[in-house]
């Protein structure tokens, strides 16, 4: 898998082996380690620059990780590369076909009049959250974006938390007041949830920085907790992405970038937006490794965030991942879809992630049918279960109006009277003037 | 002590340490109000000390009594309540707090451009990364958007970042991440998130800087649901706010001005925390309350020069928290004096004087013997020739002959 990542060194970059071998500890390029401070004093900066960069080096070959797989495949011998063992494979059928159920059953809420606003849904894209989020530990972040519903539930957002929210009932995650675009959770580590696109990627970056301020200032020296953040193509070309992939490699922030590429935003076609559409180019533009991979294939995914994951763990910085997939269902249930080539759609439906890995766990043996349905009636009671929850919970009182506004609610100041305004025990219900 | 900047005007700051919360200083007190007392002291510009005899009943918060003239007050016997104390300049007081504050708490860091080998554009953070290092003194790549959101996720993941924006008018590019991520993730994430951040820097109308150079951004700030913003305008409320921001749980933006960077003055060596609501007292009066905040401050002080002269007698208040109003300190001076004017270097329209004229006639309105006057700055973009920028800021002859209009 080594192989598949090659990254530029910032000031010097390394001749680049182009066989593959698949011994993970071959890494390809030396991390530039620094003996100082990390940012390397004005004098390394200056002695460096001096040095001329061969344009023979600059070249990176970046390997596209599916044709790694295949040759992989080819190569070895033996009857079949078992990738996964069969608990990991249950696991993985299990999260994804969760996420699916859930998207379906939020499409029905919907119609039905239980949730509303913009709720954008994850149909087809499983393979990504699952294949990154199930190898994460449970203090590692997650940072999403509006399309936020099922990488809640791979982080272990229960169910009936995230149906409570969309339902805007007072026990969802956010006690309802955030909705489907603000999936939080302080639990599970899940940092959001954001609406405007772009704006979560500082905020994964700024946990990157904790991150590694905990271990390097802090002195707590097993914390390695690594974030992945979650966008789409069409952030790829909005300026906080770049601002992050830059002080991301800057300061080898343990991070990883996903992009979930599924070709659209809402009705603009990435190829339309976009000057160069291969977007993990990006990275080594940044000195960061830049990989491409299929996202409708979960155990592809999942190789490939186990390198990125391990080098982010290991402190040698982060990197950009692409993965190519695409949403099933419209931008959001109220997108009517006329746009997209149904013959675009047909195709891409051929490759649903979740038939690929029940072929591929059938084919090998690993579990058998009836497991697996076992596993979907599972699942079915599960969303059964967070819906009659989520019908049954109360709406917020009114006196959660202004609660949450402020961490410290001295922040609504003094009032006339010379006491503070949160003293006033129906102050949160929104009678105080201001 | 005095101040002096360049003919401007000067203000002499008292401090009593029996009114301030040092060490004690709990967030949890709500009540801190009426029990204080303190020993205060007027100074009048004759160098003359005289223990409280202008100050009557109505010294209500008793913290800080700050004379109205600039008087070249003999430092011994201004503080003859307290300790010695130490003199440093405003910027230094900033550098103070901050660093009293690092050294208490390991997760406090800075986040900035220029800010750490350079120690800052107006030498904040001078020392600092030496002392610190690399990581918690952080010097940023041009990117505020990204930086800004950056310190809000680290806030959100256990860090109190304070995040410097080299000139406030460069947060404007930040804007995204202050409204949508500072103000509101707290209640977005039901309460799960805190976002302990500190965003500082300085703003307001300097030396011919040019339009951009010259903004103030409190009005534009101002609507952020879930965000407090706070004025310093001396050395010793510059330290204590600082250190009051970075301890609040709550998103604090701190706004300083360019030109009072240089202010001296002589500040307690025991530690004081100073809160974030609260208004403060610059000089008693009966005739008229004048509401006041940063550089401002300054000139109406010069004007209150003029006017005791002319037989006035002015109330200056400095409210120090745009966000929200300390209605209570502000109630009081004009339940007593029932004229209200406000001085503020904001731009007319939509500024903190424009909120504040509504909130003062929405709660007030039976006290007012006259209408809310308000000077601001004028609808412009900042000039740039000496002259006309004179014009885009309220002087002191315009506040003397406000005072003379609504006195009448």
């Amino acid at each position: 898998m080594a192989s598949a990542i090659s990254a530029m060194k910032i000031l010097q970059p390394p001749p680049l082996p182009t066989t593959a071998t698949s011994s993970p500890e071959n890494l390809l390029f030396d991390p530039v380690k620094c003996n100082s401070s990390f940012f390397g004093s004005t004098h390394k900066l200056r002695f460096s620059s001096l040095k001329p960069s061969s344009s023979s080096h600059r070249r990176s070959t970046v390997v596209a990780v599916a044709d790694v797989i295949k040759e992989r495949k080819l190569n070895s011998s033996s009857s079949m590369v078992n990738l996964i063992t069969k608990e990991e494979c249950l696991e993985l059928y299990e999260d994804m076909v969760l996420g699916r159920a859930f998207e379906d059953m939020c499409a029905q809420m919907y119609y039905r009049g239980k949730m509303f606003g913009f709720v954008h849904l994850y149909n087809g894209q499983e393979a990504v959250s699952t294949g990154f989020i199930n190898l994460l530990k449970k203090e590692d972040y997650v940072c999403s974006t509006y399309r936020d519903h099922v990488h809640a539930l791979s982080k272990g957002v229960p169910a009936r938390a995230v149906m409570s929210e969309l339902f805007g009932k007072t026990t969802g995650c956010c006690r309802g007041q955030g909705g489907s675009m603000h999936m939080f959770s302080k639990e599970h580590n899940l940092l959001g949830g954001f609406a405007f696109i772009g704006e979560g990627i500082p905020v994964a970056t700024g946990a990157a920085f904790a991150s590694k301020y905990r271990r390097e200032v802090l002195k707590e020296a097993d914390c390695d907790h690594v974030t992945v953040a979650f966008f789409g193509d069409g952030t790829c070309n909005n300026g906080q992405f770049f601002e992050c992939l830059n002080m991301a490699a800057l300061w080898k922030l343990p991070i990883i970038f996903v992009v979930e590429n599924n070709l659209w935003a809402i009705g603009m076609s990435h190829l339309r937006a976009t000057s160069d559409p291969e977007i993990w180019k990006k990275g080594p533009a940044f000195g960061m490794p830049g990989v491409h991979v299929d996202g409708m294939d979960v155990l592809k995914v999942r190789e490939v965030a186990k390198e990125a994951i391990g080098r982010a763990r290991r402190g040698e910085g982060p990197t950009l991942v692409e993965c190519e997939t695409y949403r099933f269902r419209g931008h959001s249930l109220a997108d009517p879809d006329e746009l997209r080539d149904p013959a675009e759609k047909a195709h891409y439906a051929t490759r649903d992630p979740i038939m690929a890995l029940k072929k591929y766990i059938i084919e090998n043996n690993l579990v058998s049918e009836a497991e697996l349905k076992a596993i979907e009636k599972e699942i079915d009671e599960v969303i059964e279960d967070a819906v009659e929850f989520a019908d049954a919970s109360p709406v917020p009182p009114r006196s959660q109006l202004l609660q949450n506004v402020f961490a410290d609610p001295k922040g609504f100041g003094i009032g006339p009277d010379g006491k503070y305004r949160c003293e006033d025990p129906k102050f949160t219900e929104g009678t105080a003037r201001v | 002590m005095v101040a002096i900047i360049q003919g401007i005007g000067a203000a002499t700051a008292l401090s009593s340490s029996s009114s301030f919360d040092s060490k004690g200083f709990q967030l949890s007190t709500v009540k801190y109000f009426p029990e204080r007392k303190a020993t205060s002291f007027v100074v009048r510009s004759d160098g003359r000390l005289i223990p409280g005899s202008n100050l009557k009943a109505r010294n209500v918060s008793g913290r800080l009594v700050t004379n109205a003239v600039a008087a070249k007050a003999d430092t011994s016997a201004t503080s003859t309540a307290s300790k010695p104390g130490h003199e440093l300049l405003l910027f230094e007081a900033l550098r103070e707090g901050l660093e009293e504050e690092m050294d208490r708490d390991p997760r406090v860091c800075v986040i900035g451009e220029d800010v750490g080998h350079y120690g800052g554009s107006y030498k904040v953070t001078k020392d600092l990364a030496p002392k610190y290092g690399d990581l918690r003194v952080l010097d940023t790549p041009i990117a505020e958007n990204s930086f800004t959101g950056m310190a809000v996720g680290a806030a959100m993941t256990g860090l109190r970042p304070i995040v410097e924006g080299m000139n406030m008018g460069f947060l404007l590019l930040a804007y995204n991440q202050i409204s949508n991520n500072c103000g509101m993730l707290h209640y977005t994430s039901g309460g799960q998130f805190t976002i302990p951040v500190v965003i500082r820097g300085p703003g307001g109308v300097g030396r011919q800087l040019g339009a951009e150079h010259s903004q103030r951004l409190e009005s534009y700030f101002q609507s952020i649901p879930g965000i407090q913003m706070v004025a310093c305008s001396t050395p010793y409320n510059a330290k204590g706010l600082m250190k009051a921001a970075i301890r609040s749980e709550n998103p604090v933006i701190l706004f300083e001005h360019v030109l009072l960077y240089n202010l001296k003055e002589r500040i307690p060596d025991e530690e004081y925390v100073l809160s974030l609501e609260e208004a403060e007292m610059v000089r008693p009066g009966e005739h008229i309350t004048i509401l006041t905040y940063s550089r401002m401050r300054y000139h109406v002080m010069q004007a209150a020069k003029t006017l005791v002269n002319k037989g006035y007698d002015p109330e200056v208040i400095d409210i120090r928290s745009l966000k929200p109003f300390d209605l209570y300190t502000i109630g009081n001076s004009i339940k007593k004096t029932h004229r209200v004017l406000i001085v503020e270097e904001c731009m007319r329209t939509g500024g903190i004087g424009a909120s504040l004229t509504a909130a003062i006639n929405e709660n007030f309105h039976d006290y007012l013997d006259a209408p809310v006057m308000c000077l601001s700055s004028q609808d412009v973009p900042t000039p740039y020739a000496g002259t006309l920028e004179e014009w885009t800021v309220v002087q002191p002859a315009q506040i003397v002959t406000a005072v003379e209009q609504l006195c009448q």
